[in-house]
C-alpha cells in the first residue's frame, strides 16, 4: 500500500522514470522516510508505555534476589525494557554495585541496556524486516549475557573506583502513576527520540537513496563480501565512533547490504555503533579504572566480532 | 517549601528544572528550588534515573521530565 502510493507520486505525478537512478533514488527515500516515521512514533510510544512498568529500582531489586548465572540472563533481559539513556549509566551502575549486585551481571546490563534498543530496533524492523530485527535481539542479548559472564569470571571487582563503594545509597521509591501520567511519559518519550534523531534519519535515508540510485550494484563485495576476513574488525572499529547515530548509520547499512556488505559484517557494525560509545566511556571512567573500562570494551569488542564472523560463516 | 532538582547536567535535567521553576511562580508559593548534580548526594536520595524531584527532601519522581502541570500538582498535594 506504501509502495503502492510512493509510486503513484514519484513516477506518475512527477513524472520520473522508474528507470533512472533519479527516480528510483527518490523514490526509496519518500519510501522509507514515510514509514520509519510512521513506526517511530508509533513503537517508541508503545516501548515507552512498556517501560514505564519496569523503573531501575524494580529491575535492581529483582536482580538483587537471583544468583549470579541467571543474574546475567536477566540483566541483559531487563537491559531491554528498563529505560536507558547515557546520562544514567553512572547511577545505575553505582546503585546495582552498592545492592550487592555481582560486576559481572552489572555488565550485562550496562552492554544490553544500549544494544537493543528501541530507534535501532525499529530501523531494522522497517528497513529489513522482523527477522533480520529478532537476529540482532537475538545476537544483542548472547553477547550481553557472554560479556558479563566473562567480566564476572575474571573477577575484576578491585578495578572499580573506591569511592563506588563508598558511596550509601538511600531506600529507593517506587512511585505509583496512574494511566494518565503513563500516557504524558510514553508522550514526552516520542518528543524527545524523535525530536533527536529525525535528522540523522532523513540524512541517512538520502545517502542510502543515492547510492541505491546511483552506485554500482555489488560493488562492496570486494572488500566488505563475506570472504573478506578484516571486515569485521573494521567494521567495529567504524562503529565505535558513530554513536548515538544508530538511527542514520541503519539506512546506509541497508544499501552497503544490497551492494554487497555480509550480513554478519553488517550486524557487527551496527552493535558497534549502539553499545560502544566514546561518550559513554568517558561517564563511565567515573566510576572504573582504566584497565576495566579496557577489559569491558575489549570483551563486548570481542563477543560482536565472533557474532559477525559466526553470521558471516553461517548465511553465505 | 525546598524543592530539588536531581540530575547530574543533562538536558532533561534542565528541562525539569525549568518546569519546577516556571510552577513555583505560577502558584505564587514561598519555595526555593534547588539543583542538586553531585552524584552521592543524588544517591543517597535513592535515586538511579534522574532527573528527579524531591520536595522536603522526599522524593516525588525519578526518571521523567514532569510538565509544568505535573510539578504544580504535586506541589499543591504537598502543601495541603
Amino acid at each position: 500500500m506504501w509502495q503502492r502510493a510512493v509510486d503513484w507520486l514519484v513516477y506518475g505525478q512527477l513524472g520520473l522514470s522508474a528507470g533512472a537512478p533519479l527516480g528510483s533514488a527518490l523514490d526509496f527515500f519518500i519510501y522509507d522516510t514515510a514509514k520509519i516515521f510512521f513506526l517511530l512514533v508509533v513503537i517508541i510510544f508503545a516501548i515507552a508505555l512498556l517501560r514505564s512498568y519496569f523503573p531501575a529500582e524494580k529491575t535492581k531489586k529483582v536482580l538483587e534476589k537471583v544468583p549470579e548465572s541467571l543474574g546475567n540472563v536477566l540483566a541483559a533481559l531487563l537491559g531491554v525494557v528498563t529505560p536507558f539513556c547515557s546520562c544514567s549509566a553512572v547511577p545505575l551502575f553505582i546503585g546495582f554495585i552498592e545492592a550487592g549486585i555481582p560486576l559481572g551481571v552489572t555488565f550485562s546490563f550496562l552492554v544490553s541496556a544500549p544494544m537493543v534498543n528501541e530507534v535501532a530496533l525499529i530501523m531494522l524492523w522497517g528497513l529489513f524486516g522482523w527477522r533480520i530485527a529478532l537476529l540482532y535481539i537475538g545476537s544483542g542479548l548472547v553477547v550481553a549475557i557472554l560479556s558479563g559472564l566473562v567480566i564476572g569470571r575474571l573477577k575484576l571487582e578491585k578495578w572499580v573506583e573506591e569511592h563506588v563503594y563508598r558511596i550509601h545509597s538511600g531506600e529507593a521509591v517506587i512511585e505509583t502513576l496512574t494511566w494518565k501520567d503513563r500516557l504524558q511519559y510514553a508522550w514526552g518519550y516520542v518528543g524527545e527520540i524523535v525530536g533527536k534523531v529525525w535528522p540523522y534519519v532523513l540524512v541517512g535515508i538520502a545517502i542510502g537513496g543515492l547510492m541505491h540510485g546511483y552506485a554500482p550494484a555489488d560493488f562492496l563485495v570486494k572488500y566488505a563480501g563475506p570472504s573478506v576476513w578484516y571486515a569485521v574488525p573494521l567494521a567495529v572499529l567504524i562503529g565505535v565512533p558513530l554513536y548515538s547515530n544508530a538511527a542514520g548509520v541503519i539506512p546506509i547499512v541497508k544499501v552497503l547490504m544490497e551492494k554487497g556488505m555480509a550480513m554478519g559484517t553488517s550486524l557487527a557494525f551496527m552493535m558497534a555503533v549502539t553499545a560502544l560509545s566514546l561518550p559513554e566511556a568517558i561517564l563511565l571512567r567515573k566510576v572504573l579504572k582504566p584497565r576495566l573500562l579496557a577489559i569491558y570494551f575489549g570483551v563486548v569488542a570481542i563477543g560482536i566480532m565472533l557474532t559477525g564472523y559466526l553470521f558471516n560463516a553461517v548465511l553465505r | 517549601m525546598k524543592i530539588q532538582v536531581l540530575g547530574s547536567g543533562c538536558a532533561k535535567c534542565k528541562y525539569l528544572e525549568q518546569h519546577a521553576r516556571e510552577a513555583v511562580a505560577e502558584l505564587g508559593i514561598q519555595a526555593e528550588v534547588e539543583k542538586v548534580t553531585d552524584i552521592q548526594a543524588i544517591m543517597a536520595m535513592g535515586v538511579m534515573m534522574p532527573p528527579a524531584l524531591a520536595i522536603d527532601g522526599v522524593v516525588k519522581s525519578s526518571g521523567r521530565v514532569l510538565t509544568k502541570e505535573q510539578v504544580s500538582e504535586i506541589i499543591t498535594r504537598q502543601a495541603k
